[in-house]
């Protein structure tokens, strides 16, 4: 099973969490004054990575909250889990013990 | 609201539930419970109201008086008065909060409440739940909305071997059948 770290509860089997999309994707502005292009790529476009991926996740059957990770596509290991609104940690190492396995 | 809530959809199948020592289980009478949320300012005075200060640690308990306050999230609680009427309670805390932006919610007859006791408690509840139950990572007074197979469920654990699960109703039968089963090979 895989083994999320909720900044609030710790620990969690993965069942308890949904999968939120990806992070750090701040809504314009002002969306009237944005080109169709720049509209849809905010509605749509994700860097979709093959590797690292800072994504939210909501631990939904525990204390409700969503949290930033930062994932590897790859393996699925989830290197860190941070609060919502901290900025994305840097210099993330798979190898720094971390929430999955 | 006691009319609703003395409706136990648990009464049948407690009737016929076999003893098992190491696993006891019952079904728990009807209880004034509450959803609050709110901020810093509405917190303190919620819990003075209600006769127990808010948890502000996270997954942890207060009681008083016989009255649990349950850390449901960093800004929820779950307010459980067993056997109270919810109507006063429900007035002294809005009156308390009157003017501060928070949420309170009575959810008496939402869920009813299963106790589980035993030495093989955490054993039978572990077959449908996949926390780590014992004694250093889930301690007395630990609470958490977690899930049991696949409904969610408020599991707190009063006592070493004591353990109360809050459900809503219509997944109460789910759970209490699933626990019997649990419990089968211990007797």
């Amino acid at each position: 099973m895989l083994i999320i770290d909720c900044p609030w509860c710790g620990k969690r089997p993965e069942i308890e969490f949904r999968y939120g999309g990806e992070a750090h994707i701040a809504r314009p502005a002002d969306p009237s004054a944005l080109s169709d292009e720049e509209w849809a790529d905010f509605l749509y476009n994700r860097t979709n990575p093959k590797g690292l991926h800072a994504e939210r996740w909501r631990h939904i059957h525990g204390c409700g909250r969503y949290f930033n990770a930062l994932r590897d596509t790859v393996s699925d290991f989830f290197v860190t889990t941070y609060k919502a609104g901290e900025a994305r940690p840097e210099h993330p190492r798979p190898d720094v013990e971390g929430s999955g396995t | 609201m006691p009319e609703l809530a003395s409706a136990n959809p648990l009464s049948a199948l407690a009737t016929r539930s076999r003893d098992v020592a190491a696993a006891r289980l019952v079904a728990l009478g009807p209880a004034a419970r509450f959803v609050f949320r709110g901020r810093e300012a509405a917190i303190g005075a919620a819990g003075g109201a209600f006769g127990v200060p808010l948890p502000r640690e996270a997954c942890r308990r207060a009681e008083a008086n016989g009255r649990f306050a349950l850390w449901l999230g960093p800004d929820e609680w779950l307010l459980i008065a067993p056997g109270a009427d919810p109507a006063p309670i429900f007035v002294a805390i809005e009156a308390a909060t009157a003017g501060l932006p928070h949420s309170l919610v009575d959810v008496s007859a939402r869920s009813v409440g299963i106790e589980l006791a035993g030495a093989q408690a955490a054993f039978v509840l572990n077959q449908g739940n996949a926390l780590d139950l014992s004694p250093e990572a889930f301690p007395v007074g630990a609470c958490t909305r977690t899930l049991f197979h696949k409904a969610e469920i408020v599991l707190v654990r009063h006592a070493p071997d004591v353990f109360h699960i809050d459900v809503w109703r219509s997944f109460a039968p789910y759970v209490w059948e699933l626990l019997e089963e649990g419990r089968r090979e211990l007797a």
